[in-house]
């Protein structure tokens, strides 16, 4: 149980662009390399708008369900892999990592991305879990807590580009965002 | 809240509205707060004075997740990431950079206060005019060819971080007429487990600003917008070269126990 107040977050901003984009960032590994994988998607708002000022961030185990423990993310050697990465959205909201299919970490749960999402006009940053499409989805704890209907909204869709997994701020098919404990208000 | 929305203008950057009409609004969220009587610590995802958050907060509630699997591991960043000099924004040009040389310091730690150590602090921030060398930042203030505003450190084994830097100041947005941000450096915060990951910006004392700010004030506890103002630390201040902020942060409660070594 905390006994500390955490200090407050605020809005990423405007003016990003040019602090917390690296080369490299969005590619966990090299794209085209063996078992590569391309994560992407846009970000939309509660117009449908894309969002060309959102940073994303993906966090997650390795092929075979271990999680990275390796520095090295912002100056890539291209051979270890990290396991987190960040990109910043295009002018039509579009953002795309190539990363590898993660393991599950835990047998009695599904393996996912976790992903941080960050924008302009957001005035704190948002959580949530990019599944893997799989048989084992039905059991998992998370998905199950979440009302049928909005479940899709944490799967990701294989197309012919890669994984899909659009993040819709607000509005009817809004993205499930998560709340951890010792998250208040 | 929906009929406030309908009423004021929502357009994200059309910068219609006054500063009066801003205040006003903030002063009702403010009063409706206060009569809730329930204590808020973080900013609200939904707050229309600051025009952008409109369209862009979800409108239903979090999900309640319990952190598992990788969400219980923080990625880990090392002497290969940063290298030392990224701590010091004075010194990556040929150049010194105008403004107040400024350090600023503080210690990271966790909801139970143990330090999170060797841990990726990153910062930016506009030059001493208010100008972000940004290509997006076109108010006709001066770029300083010596100040990019952009640095990195690793904090130390006490969860302490430090960079030199220099004094931002206040500038210009496009929320409302004649609006302006109170100075501030924007923070980017990794702790020993994912949930911890936060961005915020740090204020220094006394801004005038503060009350006429949307973005501030959308942490509607007055308490909880203090945890955001550095204070001035005359300890940190050094002799002819440079005045001293400390701002120390605490990262929403660690979920993972920690092991026997750490």
């Amino acid at each position: 149980m905390s006994t500390l107040t955490a200090t407050p977050g605020q809005t990423i901003g405007p003016f990003f662009g040019y602090a917390l984009p690296f080369d490299g960032g969005n590619e966990l590994v090299p794209p085209g390399s063996a078992g590569a994988i391309r994560l992407h998607g846009v970000v939309t708002d509660g117009a449908g708008a894309p969002v060309p000022d959102a940073l994303l961030e993906i966090w997650q185990a390795d092929t075979n369900g271990v999680v990275p423990t390796s520095a090295g993310s912002l100056r890539r050697d291209g051979w270890t892999f990290t396991g987190w990465g960040r990109a910043s959205t295009d002018e039509d909201g579009r953002y795309s990592f190539t990363t590898v299919t993660p393991g599950a970490v835990q047998p009695d749960s599904a393996p996912f991305i976790a992903v941080t999402v960050f924008a302009r006009g957001l005035l704190n940053r948002l959580f949530t879990r990019a599944y893997l499409p799989g048989a084992d989805l039905t059991r998992d704890r998370l998905l199950n807590s979440v009302p049928a209907d909005r479940r899709h909204t944490l799967v990701v869709v294989p197309d012919g580009g890669g994984l899909r997994f659009d993040i819709r701020l607000q509005g009817d098919d809004e993205t499930v965002f998560l709340r951890y404990p010792g998250h208040h208000r | 809240m929906r009929e406030m929305t309908a009423i004021v203008d929502t357009s994200p950057d059309s910068a219609s509205a006054s500063q009066a009409g801003i205040t006003a609004e903030i002063a009702a969220i403010d009063a409706d707060y206060h009569r809730s009587g329930i204590e808020e610590t973080q900013p609200r995802l939904d707050y229309s004075p600051y025009r952008s958050s409109l369209l862009r907060h979800p409108t239903k509630e979090l999900h309640h997740a319990d952190p598992e699997a990788i969400e219980l591991w923080a990625p880990c960043f090392g002497a290969s990431d940063v290298a030392p000099v990224e701590a010091d924004l004075t010194i990556q040009h040929t150049g010194e950079p105008i403004g107040e040389r400024t350090v600023v310091t503080g210690r990271i730690v966790d909801g139970d206060g143990r330090p999170v150590r060797r841990q990726l602090v990153e910062i930016w921030q506009a030059n001493a005019s208010g100008r972000y060398a940004h290509k997006r930042d076109q108010h006709p203030a001066p770029l300083d060819p010596n100040f990019t505003g952009v640095g990195r450190c690793l904090t130390d084994d006490d969860g302490t971080y430090r960079f030199t830097t220099i004094k931002p100041g206040p500038y210009p947005w496009k929320n409302h007429h004649n609006a302006w941000r109170p100075a501030h450096i924007h923070f980017s915060l990794f702790g020993t487990d994912f949930t911890q990951r936060m961005i915020t910006q740090m204020y220094f004392p006394g801004d005038p600003l503060f009350a006429l700010d949307p973005i501030y004030q959308s942490i509607t506890d007055q308490k909880a917008r203090d945890r955001l103002v550095a204070a001035y630390d005359h300890d940190v201040t050094t002799h002819e070269w440079a005045t001293g902020y400390r701002w120390d942060i605490v990262l929403t409660g660690s979920a993972r126990t920690p092991m026997e070594s750490e």
